[in-house]
């Protein structure tokens, strides 16, 4: 059996060069032009156009890229996909990242320092900035900030003989109470009352923070050490809901898709960049702010940030490239796509140039002042496992009869030790 | 004359140098290698390599983000043991697997006795049972993810025959119940036709025999199919025991993990610390499991097979 002992001696030194180089390895740098390569999480052809003519101006003055390429993931999979590039030792040489990812990206040092190459980062308004800063430093330029607003399909509320909710929003009356009752109407009728297209599966529980935001409740105490999942507001915020869903059945139950855009639903809960979609919506539609709860107006805002891989061998370049993608002239290209981070930009008049289907008055009210007084939803470090967790514990109340004191109990009594920790 | 013991010596090593190195022998050696190396060469590269390295990876602890790679020995094999999820999901794995494992074979035989018979449009449904396995995986469990919604075409079905179902996959049961099932049906016309195969390799003048001495048929399927379609029945099972610890796709997409924990399986729970959570080396130390886990089950079924396999005794 000699030759098998020499096979086995062979496996155990490549199992040793390979595992010598695994984890800290970086790719060589090569001379020549580069191509930088960013991972984004769209497919959208319009938004894809635009980010390869910012590209291809960029390139004209630097001959030294030879390309650069944008790589579309699905949102679903996104940092998945992307965290696992970075395992294999393949990280892009720039990022999008979603909110949630956040606060893990920022906190471990895995992206570049970006602030003292921007343009004009003075311009930055800075509560669109937190999530992405450590000690003073910017590490990912907040690209979109997208406040969620009410849509509404002034047709189904019409026919079902509700109130208009601009009036309703003019006259201070625009509560949750109302838009729960109005969508209960409508769902007597036949069609759906009220959606959360990003919450329709029951799974993706921080875009519930767009409705308990109104009672003042939070997932965790501001320093995100103390869960609150269980704090008499959270509690009726989510009894609220729970009765909205199982008894009033003005939103539709778990394990049932519907879908706004199609006309099959009263109300959605959504990001203002979905009002693309609407386009060519065979119906009446609007959008309002988010009703106020019994602690008042209040706003919830999405966002994603672009940062540079600190591992990426072309790391400089790829922060000079992310200083001109993000200059004056180009964020307000970006704009048109997405809420800019930029005092100078953040006017109804330059959104409304590039948002032709939204009003000035809707981008004031939802937009502007949704940035201004806007809470993200729920970030944290280790932020997949607390969504898994929270998501696990949270599952039970997702039935009629529910006990939701003893549910957000629960989740607390799960995720207090990986806040603390 | 008298030969000095020198002189043998240096005769005999002259000897030596001269016998060609490559004897028969060793270039037989050489040309049963060079045949397998290809598949060596691939077995190697993506299966032996990786399993030593997930055995590597599993005493590390493997920060992908910040890039961090320390040894921490025996200390992700520690937490394992004291992993509060651990018993849930172990226990949805075996649930799982015994429900598939009894369901797809049982369901297997029953088709493949039924489809042995000779009838008209035995082929029809042969292909019929059979078509799901050619089907791809994840759009077929994703047509399932329709079916099974609330007001799904299932419980469509079941509200005209004046049933009000349940939501399959949002109750604890019914989603581990929808999740056999729809990996069942996907998967059961590839054991149906390895028994159909045995079956029709069984003489049927044994039969015959039989009925002269008086057997009733269910006598004659204990006592010479059962045991002559034996041999099929372990590899089926070994086939369907290991596959059933590797259902990943169907979880991901019908239920992904929930309601809960009800069918978080191994594998699911694996991915979900390893490519979700980013504790890329607790996920190799939950592999190793999952690997010793298979490795115990088909070394169990291997011995057993001396007892209960015909021939092989």
């Amino acid at each position: 059996m000699r030759p098998l002992g020499k096979l086995a001696a062979v496996a155990a030194l490549s199992v040793l060069a390979v595992s010598a180089c695994g984890g800290g390895g970086t790719p060589a740098q090569s001379a020549g032009p580069k191509t930088l390569r960013m991972t984004v999480w769209t497919a959208s052809e319009p938004h894809l156009t635009l980010l390869n003519e910012i590209a291809a101006e960029y390139k004209k003055t630097h001959p030294e890229v030879a390309e650069i390429k944008f790589e579309s993931i699905p949102a679903e999979t996104y940092t998945t996909t992307l965290t696992t590039q970075i395992a294999g030792g393949n990280p892009p040489d720039l990022a999008w990242i979603l909110e949630g990812s956040a606060p893990d990206f920022v906190a471990s040092g895995a992206l570049a320092p970006i602030k003292a190459k921007l343009d004009n980062a003075a311009d930055l308004i800075p509560s669109v900035t937190k999530l992405w800063e450590k000690d003073g430093e910017l590490y990912a330029y907040p690209f979109s900030t997208s406040p969620f607003g009410m849509f509404v399909n002034t047709d189904l509320l019409e026919d079902a003989g509700q109130d208009d909710p601009a009036d309703l929003v003019k006259s201070g009356e625009w509560t949750w109470e109302k838009a729960m009752a109005m969508s209960a109407a409508v769902a007597k009728k036949g069609k759906a009352g009220l959606v959360i297209p990003d919450f329709d599966d029951y799974k993706n529980w921080t875009n519930l923070s767009t409705i308990w935001g109104g009672w003042g409740a939070s997932a965790w105490s501001a320093d995100g050490k103390t869960c609150t999942f269980n704090s008499p507001e959270m509690v009726e915020a989510m009894t609220f809901f729970h009765k909205s869903v199982f008894t009033d059945k003005a939103v539709p139950g778990p394990g049932t898709t519907v879908d706004f855009t199609a006309g099959d639903a009263a109300m959605a809960v959504s990001q203002i960049s979905r009002a693309g979609t609407l386009k060519e919506a065979g119906f009446g539609w609007d959008l309002v702010p988010l009703p106020k709860g019994p602690k008042g107006e209040y706003a919830v805002i999405g966002q994603a940030g672009v940062g540079v891989l600190k591992r990426s061998p072309n790391a400089e370049l790829a922060t000079d490239f992310l200083a001109f993608f993000t200059n004056q002239a180009n964020s307000a290209k970006l704009a048109q796509f997405f809420p800019p981070p930029r005092q100078s930009l953040l006017t109804a008049e330059t959104l409304a140039k590039s948002n032709p289907l939204l009003k000035q008055e809707q981008l004031q009210q939802v937009v502007i002042e949704g940035i201004g007084k806007g809470v993200v939803k729920p970030t944290h470090t280790g932020q997949e496992e607390l969504l898994q967790t929270v998501r696990t514990a949270l599952d039970p109340l997702w039935k009629p009869g529910a006990d939701v004191k003893a549910v957000l109990d629960g989740v607390c009594a799960k995720i207090q030790p990986m806040l603390g920790a | 004359m008298v030969v000095t013991e020198a002189e043998t010596r240096a005769v005999a090593e002259r000897a030596a140098a001269r016998r060609p190195f490559w004897t028969i022998r060793r270039r037989d050696y050489l040309v049963g290698y060079l045949f397998i190396t290809p598949q060596l060469a691939g077995s190697v590269v993506f299966v032996l390599l990786p399993l030593v390295l997930v055995g590597w990876y599993s005493m590390q602890e493997w920060n992908v983000l910040a890039g961090t790679f320390e040894f921490t020995g025996a200390e992700n094999y520690a937490k394992l043991a004291a992993d509060a999820n651990l018993r849930s999901v172990l226990a949805a794995t075996g649930i799982f697997s015994a429900g598939l494992v009894a369901l797809n074979l049982t369901l297997a035989l029953l088709l493949a006795i039924l489809l042995n018979q000779r009838l008209r449009g035995t082929t029809l449904f042969r292909t019929l049972f059979f078509s799901p396995v050619l089907v791809s995986l994840v759009a077929w469990t994703i047509v399932w993810k329709f079916l099974l919604q609330a007001e799904g075409g299932i419980n469509g079905v079941l509200g005209a025959a004046g049933i009000d179902g349940p939501n399959w996959l949002r109750g604890e049961a019914t989603a581990m119940l929808s999740v056999i099932v729809v990996q069942v049906i996907k998967n059961v016309g590839l054991n149906m036709v390895l028994f159909l195969a045995a079956l029709q390799g069984v003489p049927a003048q044994l039969y015959e025999a039989a009925k002269m001495d008086g057997a009733g048929a269910w006598t004659r399927f204990r006592r010479i199919t059962v045991p002559l379609i034996s041999p099929t029945i372990l590899l089926t099972s070994i086939i369907t025991v290991v596959g059933s610890l590797q259902v990943f796709a169907q979880i991901a997409v019908l239920t992904q993990g929930g309601p809960g924990t009800s069918t978080t399986v191994l594998i699911y729970y694996l991915y979900q610390q390893a490519f979700q959570f980013h504790h890329f080396g607790y996920g190799a130390t939950i592999s190793v499991l999952l690997f010793l886990i298979v490795a115990a089950l088909t070394l169990l079924q291997w011995r057993l097979r001396r007892k209960w396999v015909f021939n092989e005794a």
